[in-house]
């Protein structure tokens, strides 16, 4: 028992960023899953991450209430994002959430509300582990769910064709706002969870690195299930820590996966079965 | 005794300078196959789009089963009983063709996202229901071999019946079917020919372009012929063959031969 | 005060539209978001700055950062997108590879060449200025409006007078058909790749000479930026791009002399996201333009 008490310790914050980047991978998922890109996941993790931040220590609200809004503040920002942009080609929807990032990102560094460049400190450690962990669990098994019924059927069609998709009477914009804006709540929960345990954040944190990164981990896992994104943020949270040198390198790193993966592997590293009844084995 | 499931009436689109579909009428008999026919360009495939929702009419009015279905997007036109193939096959090509008949089935199988998520028991017997009549309708088209392949993989003739078994599977009264026949051999044809006469059988109503003149000939009730947009004849396949405008229309496109064939 | 604000914003605007104009025929012609763009931007100005301090006059330095640049656009382009337009992926596929890309080749550049701001030698430019008026124009932000000036209407010219420019139109109308129309396709790509990596090039000397600092991030912001504008100006619409470019350079410089100078950045940005909501097509683009 002790072992494991001070494995924990030691690795808490390790394990925290495995379980926070793990529920960011899905919330890229969930958007690539209809063949649609969003940079802004970085920045729905901030929009949870300050919004919940500033509930806690401004107006020391209850925790639960903190969780709900710091999924919902990332979902407004969502419907006002994809309102405009999910009708028009993919590229809008990246470059509108690009630019979300850098109008979030100037408004934290200027507001005295935030802390400013030097953001939040001191927030409460009300979010543990095991919290973090199954959030991730849960988020894990209801795609699992979707993923084998007609709603993720319906995904991977406006993903391969959103044409033929329509024509089957897929209603193709209720499907990409609900999934826009289940991505931003997930990455919002991620911003709030992370908040919390690390009691620590700052504008840096939600920059266009951290939207690529993100991006990085879904593609080196692949979108065939939601485990695969899963996989490939555990393992880019983990390389850089078994292998210190690579630290440094981490950047180069995901761009060169991100290349390999859509170059050479567009169904990305790790091909998982869904399980869903009728799909390829 | 006979009902108007389609009714089109001065529908016109416009291109920029280019009047595709000019002040069209056209009505479509419940139970009928109907050809639609013209030379190349003639604006056969853009009076699909304006039925199907895909491209939104300059004017005119489109009325489905008596309801007009003006500003309706395709997904809802699908729930009005329309579905419809693509002159240029647009299959889920990663998807097995079991799954492309399925994903056609969207707007009838049941299951909210609570449902989903909270019964997955249900999700998986609607999921196995859904399988056994995907499978019926892949056999209807003469594919159940074929039921697990890649559908990108599939030949051509088969890829065109898988576009149909999944239009089909969305239990539409009408059906547009854009060129089925492009791509086809010989033999391909007559199965296809013998397919759309079941699918008739089944109380389905056809709305049919194609370019193969036997076929048309052979199916339709009646035919609608196009050219810049614009009807120049409409009738039984006999009296359209005797058309001289039909002939000038085709001979003027140097397709005369298309004609000339039986 | 204002006038010496909105001068400024039109030689920072002059620069921005330079830079959209390599990125909106990359985007109009070879049909690709590509966002290693912004990389050509800081190699211009890293080659310029390196031929400067090998003591090459800024008339050398400027010409040779462009050519450069657009070589490196060349082989960049062939590495990244050849396979993708070979099996007609979607475009989006075209802008991970691209921004996975740009992660690799910042990153790389700030661990081979340090990521500290570096300036031009002093006494590269006269630092003269001359008044027109109350105002003030310096030898620098002459040369920086004359060389947009003049790369804009090279560029123009060439689009609209040459055998060329009129394989690039077809190009960018439909690949297909000017392909059946004998349009040697890949060679007429590999022209316009050089040229909007030469423009990039040299727009990344000019904004480096406006602000003198150069560091391997300030294409990456810049990118960012020149998307905004293109989308602003209406996608491939080079009258839009040039306009956009010069409105968003005012619009920075008076926000930044009566607002903040940080909230400069996000102006790009915000008139993006309310572009997307009033006018999708861009202010300067046909309506219709692009729809999925
Ligand atoms: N989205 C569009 N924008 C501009 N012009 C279009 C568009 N769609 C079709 N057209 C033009 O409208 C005309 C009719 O085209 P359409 O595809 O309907 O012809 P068609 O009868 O189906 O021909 P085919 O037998 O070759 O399939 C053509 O001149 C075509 O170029
Ligand atoms: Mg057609």
């Amino acid at each position: 028992m002790a072992q494991i008490d001070d494995f924990l310790w030691t690795y808490q914050n390790l394990l925290a960023s495995l379980g926070v980047n793990g529920l960011l991978a899905l919330s890229m998922y969930v958007v690539l899953a209809i063949g649609q890109l969003s940079l802004g996941q970085a920045a729905f993790m901030g929009l949870g991450a300050y919004a919940s931040a500033l509930l806690t220590l401004k107006l020391d609200a209850p925790f639960p209430a903190v969780i709900a809004a710091s999924m919902l503040v990332p979902a407004a920002v969502a419907l006002v994002i994809g309102a405009p942009t999910l009708r028009l080609s993919g590229v809008y929807l990246a470059l509108a959430t690009v630019s979300l990032g850098e109008i979030l990102r100037v408004v934290l560094v200027e507001s005295d509300l935030t802390g400013g460049a030097l953001g939040l400190s001191g927030i409460p450690e009300k979010a543990g582990l095991p919290l973090i962990f199954a959030c991730l669990a849960l988020a894990l098994v209801a795609f699992t769910l979707i993923c084998r019924s007609r709603i993720g059927r319906a995904m991977e069609a406006i993903r391969e064709d959103e044409i033929a998709a329509s024509a089957s009477g897929i209603d193709l914009p209720a499907y990409k706002m609900a999934a826009l804006v289940a991505s931003a709540m997930l990455a919002g929960l991620a911003g709030a969870l992370n908040a919390h345990i690390s009691s620590f954040i700052s504008p840096n944190e939600y920059g266009f690195d951290a939207a690529v990164t993100i991006l990085s981990f879904a593609l080196l896992g692949g979108i065939g299930s939601p485990f695969g994104p899963v996989i490939g943020a555990f393992i880019l949270t983990l390389l850089p820590e078994l292998l210190r040198p690579l630290h440094d390198y981490r950047l180069v790193v995901n761009g060169l996966i991100i290349v390999f993966a859509v170059l050479f592997m567009p169904h990305g590293l790790l091909v998982w079965p869904i399980g869903r009844i009728g799909a390829k084995a | 005794m006979t009902r108007p499931l389609l009714q089109i009436s001065g529908l016109s689109v416009r291109f920029g300078g280019l009047t595709a579909v000019d002040r069209l009428d056209l009505t479509v008999e419940a139970g009928a196959i109907h050809g639609l026919i013209g030379p190349n360009g003639a604006g056969k495939t853009t009076a699909f789009n304006l039925i199907a929702g895909a491209v939104r009419r300059s004017a005119g009015e489109i009325r489905l089963d008596g309801a007009p279905v003006e500003g309706l997007p395709p997904y809802a036109r699908v729930r009005r009983g329309l579905a419809r193939t693509f002159q240029n096959i647009r299959l889920f090509g990663e998807m097995t063709a079991l799954e492309n008949i399925l994903a056609g089935m969207h707007t009838r199988l049941k299951g909210s996202l609570f449902e989903i998520l909270l019964r997955p028991d249900k999700t998986r017997r609607v999921e196995r229901d859904a399988v056994t009549e995907a499978r019926a309708l892949l056999d209807f088209v003469g594919l159940a071999a074929v039921a697990r392949r890649r559908a990108g993989e599939l030949s051509y003739g088969d890829q065109r019946r898988v576009e149909i078994a999944r239009a089909l599977a969305a239990a539409p009264k009408l059906l547009l079917l854009d060129e089925p026949a492009a791509g086809m051999n010989p033999a391909e044809t007559r199965a296809l020919s013998e397919l759309l006469q079941r699918v008739k059988a089944r109380g389905v109503t056809v709305l049919l372009v194609e370019h193969d003149m036997g076929l048309v000939m052979r199916l339709c009730d009646k035919i609608t012929v196009l050219n810049f947009g614009r009807k120049i004849a409409e009738g039984a396949p006999r009296e359209i063959r005797a058309d001289r405008q039909v002939i000038e229309a085709y001979l003027g496109a140097e397709s005369a031969h298309a004609l000339a064939s039986p | 005060m204002l006038g010496q604000q909105i001068i400024n914003g039109l030689v920072a605007g002059s620069a921005y539209a330079l830079f959209a104009l390599g990125l909106t025929l990359m985007f109009g012609v070879l049909g690709v978001v590509n966002l290693t763009y912004g990389f050509y931007f800081a190699v211009g100005a890293y080659l310029a700055l390196l031929a400067a301090g090998a003591g090459a006059p800024i008339a050398l330095a400027l010409p040779l950062a462009a050519i450069l640049a657009g070589l490196v656009a060349v082989v960049l382009d062939f590495l990244l997108l050849t396979r993708l337009r070979r099996t007609r992926a979607p475009e989006l596929a075209s802008l991970m590879v691209t921004l996975g890309a740009t992660l690799f080749l910042y990153s790389a550049m700030s661990a081979l060449l340090g990521s500290e701001i570096r300036r031009f030698p002093a006494g590269l430019l006269d630092n003269g200025a001359f008044a027109l008026g109350a105002y003030r124009i310096s030898v620098g932000q002459i040369l920086i409006v004359g060389t947009a000036v003049l790369l804009s209407l090279g560029l123009v010219s060439l689009m609209g007078a040459t055998r060329t420019g009129l394989a690039m139109r077809a190009l960018a109308e439909n690949s297909d058909a000017s392909e059946l129309m004998g349009v040697d396709t890949q060679a007429i790509m590999r022209r316009v790749s050089f040229l909007s990596g030469a423009l990039g090039g040299a727009a990344g000397v000019l904004i480096g000479l406006e602000y003198n600092a150069i560091a391997p991030y300030m294409g990456e912001a810049m990118t960012l930026k020149g998307f905004a504008i293109i989308i602003l100006g209406g996608l491939g619409n080079i009258g839009g791009a040039l306009a956009a470019g010069l409105l968003v350079g005012v619009l920075e410089a008076l926000t930044a002399g009566y607002v903040s100078s940080v909230y400069k950045e996000a102006v790009g940005f915000l008139l993006l996201v309310l572009t997307l909501w009033v006018r999708p097509q861009g202010l300067f683009g046909r309506p219709g333009a692009r729809r999925a």
